[in-house]
């Protein structure tokens, strides 16, 4: 108990303390300024855009800088596709796995392109290296980075004036990834290899087992070893906020994150990046404690929740007391909930490591969330619903809270009577109905997804659990797809056509309406003036707008799923003390 | 338009060139060259035999071995070629018939033991392929070992004592007893 709460103040400690350094550089990197490392990766750089055709001085408008987002991307789909239906023909495929099926493939790809990673397959009985590398991996880099594209873009949106360019998608793209992504990527890559994650292209190796295993009158005296290019593809599935796993398991798999070190750089690594860019926003809009103030207010709903599933889950459910099982915390065992665990582990890292990975938008799981207790599950499913802003995915996450913190603006003008401001620039009709359709439309086909699903036998069928938590896995599954978490109660059966194509819809409406909107606003924000600080002028950095942003975020939550988890966690749980 | 889309070609080429190739390309090279034991599978060899990998656990039924958590994967428990969870949930009473069934046969597989039987040593792990169990679920085990193998309890107790695996760095994680290490190091014993 007392060294879980050790570690976890330990870890926000140091991701606190990663924020400025690491923001200060990205601010570096978007405003065009020496970086460090662009005396090597320079020349690189220019090449790409040379191999490219981009000119890196062409400034776009907002619908030429979306249009450039969505070509990349689908490009990037078809790729993902055709590795996953020719993987048969293709060398680096050991096991010899065969083509991905259609439907699945089409879930698979739209899955990676829109960040969500929403896994309807095992990696290591599904994919072969060669999709795992250069399909999965790569989109789990671009994916990304298109997503830090669009928040930069926002940005430049707030900061320019009479504008009406927001700068170059290629160009941000591109720095993206090669001075942040991939060399932070190489750094954690290695350590985790040093820890017991594997990076090989050789075939599974088998072991004799010291006792064999004898099921049904079957001996089975051999134990084959799942391995592959892993580490490599980890890091930035943790650092680009993705969260496919590279085996089934994802990071619960021993040979994924072996150890509670690697689970803390695994955890490290989604957090970074996404608390990151909140100081990045703030220098690069001329007040960093502007984003101070959004990183304050994600924080505090962070460690709310966070205490919520810590304490369920250690608490427990009656119903393993009852059939003979020693629950209590000590000093040899971690106690609690260990069904879906494990115990190097235990009980505060696995909740530390869900409400992690579902307040921000990656979706890699160290411990089965569809086999928490009721309140303890309803924790990352409601961080998920409440739109990816707790950190939220890498961009994705920041642009998705100052929607929020344009409403909060919005909300706060018409208790005064004044025209909302926020940064200097007016927020009108326009900008307005675009954040509202930014909250609204992920909610909604969230909602409607779970809706269909539970109205029809195919989607019924999905169920794995019974009663309440069945609910629960469907409601868990829209929600997850709609934000592009990505993260499930895995109980539920998605490899079907039913499942495989909602959901596609679903990742890609929550993914690309979203992405189209907030360029929109950033367009429109671009081509206003500025309008100086006033004494009337609300200040967006106070307490005060603290308190409101997250009042703000918490009653959109709950007014919206309050209804629909009743149905699901809370009458479970209510079923659970009951009996 | 049409540049736009000639634009996402040539990147998503080259790009996938940069981070599909030469990135793991050179974590596999430093990866094998640094740390060759871990990045391909920690595995255990044993008289130039594999016996498995210091990271993925195995089953175990006979009293003479401590036994590893329930794994939930399929076809068998433990097969590290298709890992899972049980994914049941909280509620679900094929998980309470799973917990009671386990502790029937831990407790029939040594009449002394009355205490109740520690968490993790009755519940599947999300992995399945968990290769630990927690100090208090060895120390349950103690006394059947012992019997099993006409040992002195003490003499297995020291051994699990000495394999026990702290918190990393004194602070992370949770303590833990490596299984197959453990039986491996049982087998040892009596082979002295």
């Amino acid at each position: 108990m007392t060294y879980g709460i050790i570690q976890i103040v330990l870890f926000l400690s140091v991701v606190l303390l990663l924020v400025k350094p690491l923001g200060w550089y990205m601010a570096r990197v978007y405003e065009n300024k020496p970086c460090g490392l662009d005396r090597i990766l320079g020349p690189v750089e220019r090449a790409i855009y040379r191999l490219c055709g981009v000119n890196p001085a062409n400034e776009m408008g907002w619908k030429r800088y979306t249009v450039a987002m969505i070509a990349f991307n689908a490009a990037g789909f078809v790729v993902l596709y055709a590795l996953m239906r020719l993987q048969g023909f293709l060398p680096l495929n050991p096991q010899h796995f065969p083509p991905v099926a259609p439907d699945l493939a089409f879930n698979t790809a739209v899955s990676f392109i829109t960040n969500t990673n929403w896994q309807a397959y095992g990696g290591e009985s599904t994919m072969s290296y060669l999709t795992q590398m250069l399909g999965l991996a790569v989109q789990n880099f671009v994916s990304a980075a298109s997503g830090m594209a669009v928040l930069v873009a926002l940005i430049r949106g707030f900061v320019r004036r009479n504008s009406r360019t927001i700068g170059n998608f290629w160009v941000d793209l591109t720095r993206s990834l090669l001075y942040i992504l991939i060399p932070l990527s190489l750094i954690i890559a290695i350590l985790l290899a040093s820890q017991g994650v594997v990076q090989t292209f050789k075939p599974y190796p088998t072991a004799t087992l010291v006792e064999p295993v004898v099921v049904d009158g079957n001996s089975f005296a051999e134990q084959t070893i799942a391995v592959g290019p892993a580490a490599s593809q980890i890091a930035i599935k943790q650092l680009g906020t993705n969260g496919g796993g590279f085996f089934n398991a994802n990071s619960a798999h021993p040979l994924e994150n072996p150890t509670p070190l690697s689970n803390f750089l695994e955890m490290l690594a989604i957090l970074l990046i996404p608390g990151a860019l909140c100081y990045t926003f703030g220098k690069m809009a001329g007040d960093t404690k502007q984003g101070w103030a959004i990183l304050a207010s994600m924080v505090i709903i962070f460690i709310g929740l966070l205490a919520l599933c810590c304490w369920s889950e250690q608490k427990g459910t009656p119903q393993l007391v009852s059939a003979g099982a020693d629950l209590q915390a000590s000093s040899t065992q971690s106690g609690g909930n260990m069904e879906g665990k494990e115990v190097r582990f235990g009980i505060f890292n696995s909740a530390l490591f869900a409400t992690t990975t579902t307040g921000t938008s990656c979706g890699a799981v160290n411990s089965m969330h569809d086999s928490y207790t009721p309140l303890g599950g309803m924790v990352p499913m409601w961080l998920i619903q409440l739109g990816e802003v707790i950190f939220g995915g890498v961009g994705s996450g920041l642009y998705g809270m100052l929607a929020f913190a344009i409403l909060a603006v919005f909300i706060a003008g018409l208790m005064v009577g004044r025209t909302p401001e926020y940064l200097g620039k007016k927020i009108e009709s326009y900008e307005m109905k675009m954040a509202s359709l930014v909250i609204l439309l992920p909610i909604f086909l969230a909602l409607v997804g779970t809706a269909v699903a539970v109205a029809t036998k195919a989607g019924q069928a999905g169920a794995f659990n019974p009663g309440p938590h069945g609910f629960s896995e469907i409601l868990y599954g829209y929600s997850s797809a709609t934000n592009n978490n990505g993260s499930a109660f895995a109980g539920i059966n998605c490899n079907t056509p039913f499942y495989n194509i909602t959901l596609a819809i679903a990742m890609l409406g929550g993914r690309y309406l979203f992405k189209i909107l907030m360029l929109a606003i950033a367009g429109s924000l671009a081509a206003k003036k500025f309008i100086p600080t006033s004494a009337g002028t609300l200040s967006t950095s106070d307490p005060m707008f603290v308190i409101l942003l997250i009042s703000v975020v918490i009653v959109v939550g709950a007014l919206s799923f309050i209804p629909a988890l009743a149905l699901g966690p809370i009458v479970e749980h209510l079923m659970m003390i009951g009996r | 338009m049409m540049r736009i889309l000639r634009q996402a070609v040539a990147c998503i080429a080259v790009f996938t060139l940069i981070t599909g190739v030469i990135y793991p390309l050179i974590v596999t090279g430093v990866a094998q060259l640094v740390f060759p034991r871990q990045a391909n599978g920690s595995l255990l060899i044993d008289n130039g035999k594999t016996v498995g990998s210091s990271l993925i656990g195995q089953s175990f039924s006979s009293p003479k071995y401590f036994w590893a958590r329930p794994s939930a994967t399929s076809p068998i428990g433990y097969n590290a070629a298709n890992s899972s969870g049980s994914n049941l949930g909280p509620l679900n009473p094929a998980l309470t018939e799973n917990v009671k069934a386990r502790i029937t046969q831990l407790k029939a597989a040594d009449a002394a033991s009355k205490s109740l039987v520690p968490v993790d040593l009755v519940t599947a792990s999300a992995s399945g392929l968990d290769p630990d169990i927690s100090p208090a679920a060895a120390e349950y085990q103690v006394s059947r070992v012992a019997k099993a193998r006409n040992l002195d309890e003490t003499k297995i107790r020291e051994l699990v004592v000495k394999l026990t695996k702290g918190r990393q760095l004194g602070i992370l994680g949770e303590p833990r007893v490596n299984v197959l290490e453990l039986n491996l190091a049982l087998d040892n014993l009596k082979n002295k």
